[in-house]
C-alpha cells in the first residue's frame, strides 16, 4: 500500500497526473455540470435535483425538451451550421495566407528566422480585445482601411458577391468577421506549419528535382504531403476555436453572422434559460470533439499500420 | 573551335571535365580540375571531407554550376541542356527516399515525371526492383526498411530513369562495416550489369579501392594523383597521396650513389637499396615511403637473397615499442635509434609463431630491394 502511495506521488506520475488532474477539475467536472444543467428543469431560480428519493424509490429525472427544441427550432441548426461554415472559411484563410508565410520563412536565412518568428508573435503583447476592436475603427467610414477598400472600388465586389450588405457598408458583415477571426487567429495557423516546414529535409527536393520534377511538381508532391501534421495541426488550432467564437462576431459581425457563441450568451443572460443554454453548449462541444476522435482514431490507425 | 557543338563518340571521353572551378565567394572549393571518364568506368572522387570532392559531385548533379571551365557529356556541355535532357541521376549520401511514400512510389517518381504511359512506369518500376531485389517490398515506406535495403531502393530510383550517368555521393556510409563490405560487392555488380558510367564521392579509401576502377585523390579542390586503385596504392604521386591511402613509413634521407641497376638512399636509421627504376642526382634529398606489410619482422634480419647487396642495406634494428593483434595481422611499432616509430604488419599465416615477439624486444625490420616508392615530392 505504502510502496503503491509512493509510487503514485513519484514524480514521473506527478508530471503526467497534475495536467490530468487540472483538465479533469477544470473541464471534465464542469462540463458533467453543464450536461446536468442541460437536463435539469428550471424553478424559478434553482434547479431541480435530477435524483431524487422520495417514497423508498430512487427517480432519475432527465429533461430533454431543450434537446427536442434544438432540434425543431431550425434558428439553431442555421446557427450550428453557420459558426461551421465561418470556422471552416477562416480556416482556408488562415491556411492560404499562413502555409506561403511559413514556408518562406522556414525557407530565409537562418539568421533573419528568430526576428521573423518574433514578428509573428508580436500581436500577442497587444491585448486580443483591443486589436478586434481595433478593426472596428480600421474598417468604418474614418479608417484608412475602408478609405482603401471604398477607394479601390473593391467594396463594390465584395457587395456583389453579397459579403457586405451595401458597397461602403463594411463593418457588422461576414467579410468584417471573417477578415476580423482570420487576423485573430493567422499566428495559430504559421507557428505549427513553420516548425513543421523548418524540419524539413531539402536533400528531398533536390532528390526530387534530380528525378526530373519541377519545383511546382515537388511542392506539390514533396512539399506539401510532408507538411501534412503541420497543415491538421495549424487547421485545429484555428478551427475550434473559431466554431464557438463569442467576442469577434459580437464586435466585428452583424445580423447576418450567426454564429453559436452569440445564441449561447443570447439563451444565458438574456432569456435566462440555463438548461437550454447548456443544452446549445454541449452539442457545440459533441460537433467538434465527435469528428475530432474520428480523427484522431484513423491517424492512430494509419501510424499503427506504418510501424 | 566551339567544342559543345560537336557531339563526339569517343567512349574514352564520355564525361569531360575542362578547367573547372568552383569559387565560393573567393573560396575556391574546386580548384581548376581537369578529368576524362571514359563510358563504362566506375570513377571514385576520394578525399576528406572539405577537399571538394562533393561540390564536383554537386557540379556533375548539376545542383550547382561551375564558376569557370566545362562539363561536357557525351560531347555536349551540361550548361546548355535543359534539365529534362540531362541523362544523369543521382543516389543521395543516406539516401534523401521520399519517407511519405511507398519503395514503388519513390522508384516510380523519376518514370513519372518522363512522359511515361501508366504501363510503362509500371514495367520500369517492377524491373528496377527485381534489378535489386525488392519485389516484395513494394508497399513498405522506407522506414520500415533496413538500412541496405534502404540503399537498394535508392539504387533502384537512380537508377529508374536508366541514366548514363549515375552520381553516388558517400553510398556506403550509412552502413555498417560488415553490410558494407557485402554490399560493396553488390552494387558493383548491379551497376556493371546495368552498364552505366558512375562517378562516386567516398572518403573511405578501401571502398574506393574495391568499387572503383579509376581514383582522384582530391586535396584543397585540385587533384592530386587519378589512376587505377594499385597505381595510387603502389606508386602514390606524393607524399600526401602515400600518407593518405593506407599506412605508410615515411624516411627522408639522401642519394648517395646513382648505379644503372639501383641507387642508395642514406637515411638517418639505415641505407635503401632501391633496385628498381629510380635514377636522379647525387646528394638529393628524397623521401623513402615503404608500406608496413612490405616489411618483415624478426629477431634475425632476413637473409639477402640473389641479387640482392649485403652489407646492412634495407634493414634496421629497433625495439618492439607496440603491438597491435587484429586476427588477421598484427602491427608491430618498432621504435628506432633516431626515434623514428615503424609501422610493420605481419601476416598471421600460423596460429603460433615459434619466435613471438613481444613488448620490449629487439628485433629487425627488413625489405625487398623492390617495396620502396621513392618520393620527391
Amino acid at each position: 500500500m505504502k510502496a503503491m502511495l509512493s509510487r503514485l506521488l513519484s514524480g514521473r506520475s506527478a508530471v503526467i497526473g497534475i495536467p490530468y488532474l487540472w483538465l479533469l477539475i477544470f473541464f471534465l467536472l464542469p462540463f458533467l455540470i453543464v450536461m446536468k444543467i442541460s437536463v435539469s428543469e428550471m424553478e424559478t431560480v434553482n434547479f431541480k435535483d435530477i435524483i431524487t428519493y422520495t417514497d423508498d424509490a430512487l427517480a432519475l429525472t432527465l429533461r430533454f425538451t431543450t434537446y427536442l427544441f434544438i432540434t425543431q427550432d431550425d434558428l439553431y441548426y442555421k446557427t450550428y451550421l453557420s459558426s461551421l461554415k465561418y470556422a471552416g472559411v477562416t480556416t482556408f484563410f488562415c491556411l492560404l495566407i499562413g502555409y506561403p508565410f511559413a514556408y518562406f520563412m522556414a525557407r530565409a536565412k537562418a539568421t533573419v528566422q528568430p526576428a521573423l518568428l518574433m514578428l509573428v508573435m508580436l500581436p500577442f503583447w497587444t491585448s486580443f480585445l483591443l486589436r478586434v476592436y481595433a478593426w472596428k475603427g480600421l474598417l468604418s467610414e474614418n479608417g484608412w482601411a475602408y478609405d482603401v477598400l471604398v477607394g479601390s472600388g473593391l467594396d463594390q465586389v465584395l457587395a456583389a458577391l453579397g459579403l457586405i450588405p451595401a458597397p461602403a457598408q463594411l463593418m457588422n458583415s461576414p467579410f468584417s468577421l471573417v477578415l476580423g477571426m482570420t487576423y485573430t487567429y493567422l499566428p495559430f495557423m504559421i507557428l505549427p506549419l513553420y516548425s513543421n516546414l523548418s524540419k524539413m529535409d531539402m536533400r528531398l527536393l533536390e532528390a526530387a528535382d534530380d528525378l526530373g520534377a519541377t519545383p511546382f511538381v515537388a511542392f506539390w508532391k514533396i512539399t506539401v504531403p510532408l507538411s501534412k501534421a503541420g497543415i491538421i495541426a495549424g487547421s485545429m488550432l484555428v478551427f475550434i476555436p473559431c466554431v464557438g467564437e463569442f467576442v469577434i462576431p459580437e464586435l466585428l459581425g452583424g445580423p447576418q453572422t450567426l454564429m453559436i457563441g452569440r445564441v449561447l450568451w443570447d439563451e444565458f443572460f438574456s432569456n435566462n434559460d440555463w438548461p437550454m443554454a447548456s443544452s446549445v453548449a454541449v452539442v457545440m462541444v459533441l460537433l467538434i470533439i465527435v469528428p475530432l476522435a474520428i480523427f484522431n482514431k484513423y491517424q492512430a490507425e494509419a501510424t499503427e499500420v506504418r510501424k | 573551335m566551339n567544342i559543345g557543338s560537336t557531339p563526339t563518340s569517343d567512349s574514352s571521353k564520355f564525361l569531360q571535365i575542362r578547367n573547372v572551378t568552383k569559387d565560393f565567394s573567393g573560396y575556391k572549393a574546386v580548384n581548376n580540375v581537369s578529368l576524362d571518364i571514359s563510358k563504362g568506368e566506375i570513377f571514385a572522387l576520394l578525399g576528406s571531407s572539405g577537399c571538394g570532392k562533393s561540390t564536383l559531385l554537386r557540379m556533375l548533379a548539376r545542383f550547382e554550376t561551375p564558376t569557370s571551365g566545362q562539363i561536357l557529356l557525351n560531347g555536349q556541355d551540361l550548361a546548355g541542356l535543359p534539365p529534362y535532357q540531362c541523362p544523369m541521376n543521382m543516389m543521395f549520401q543516406s539516401y534523401a527516399l521520399f519517407p511519405h511514400m511507398t519503395v514503388w512510389d519513390n522508384v516510380a517518381f523519376g518514370p513519372r515525371r518522363s512522359g511515361m504511359s501508366k504501363e510503362e512506369v509500371a514495367a520500369r518500376v517492377d524491373e528496377m526492383l527485381h534489378l535489386v531485389q525488392l519485389g516484395k517490398f513494394a508497399q513498405r515506406k522506407p522506414h520500415q526498411l533496413s538500412g541496405g535495403q534502404q540503399q537498394r531502393v535508392a539504387l533502384a530510383r537512380s537508377l529508374a530513369k536508366k541514366p548514363q550517368l549515375l552520381l553516388l555521393d558517400e553510398p556506403l556510409g550509412a552502413l555498417d562495416k560488415k553490410l558494407r563490405e557485402e554490399t560493396q560487392i553488390e552494387l558493383v555488380n548491379i551497376i556493371e550489369n546495368v552498364g552505366v558510367t558512375c562517378v562516386m564521392v567516398t572518403h573511405d579509401q578501401e571502398e574506393a579501392m574495391t568499387m572503383a576502377s579509376r581514383i582522384a585523390v582530391m586535396s584543397e579542390g585540385r587533384f592530386l594523383q587519378v589512376g587505377a586503385p594499385s597505381d595510387i596504392y603502389e606508386t602514390p604521386a606524393t607524399r600526401f597521396v602515400a600518407d593518405f591511402i593506407g599506412n605508410v613509413n615515411l624516411m627522408e634521407g639522401t642519394l648517395t650513389a646513382d648505379h644503372p641497376d639501383h641507387v642508395v638512399i642514406e637515411c638517418a636509421d639505415c641505407k635503401h637499396y632501391v633496385g628498381h627504376g629510380i635514377t636522379g642526382s647525387e646528394g638529393m634529398a628524397v623521401t623513402v615511403a615503404l608500406r608496413p606489410e612490405k616489411i618483415r619482422i624478426g629477431r634475425q634480419p632476413l637473409p639477402p637473397s640473389d641479387g640482392e647487396p649485403a652489407g646492412g642495406l634495407n634493414r634496421v634494428r629497433g625495439t618492439v615499442k607496440d603491438m597491435g593483434y587484429f586476427g588477421s595481422f598484427t602491427v608491430y611499432h618498432l621504435q628506432l635509434a633516431s626515434g623514428l616509430v615503424m609501422k610493420i604488419s605481419e601476416s598471421n599465416t600460423e596460429r603460433h609463431r615459434e619466435d613471438e615477439l613481444t613488448w620490449g624486444d629487439t628485433a629487425w625490420a627488413s625489405w625487398s630491394p623492390l617495396a620502396h616508392v621513392v618520393l620527391t615530392a
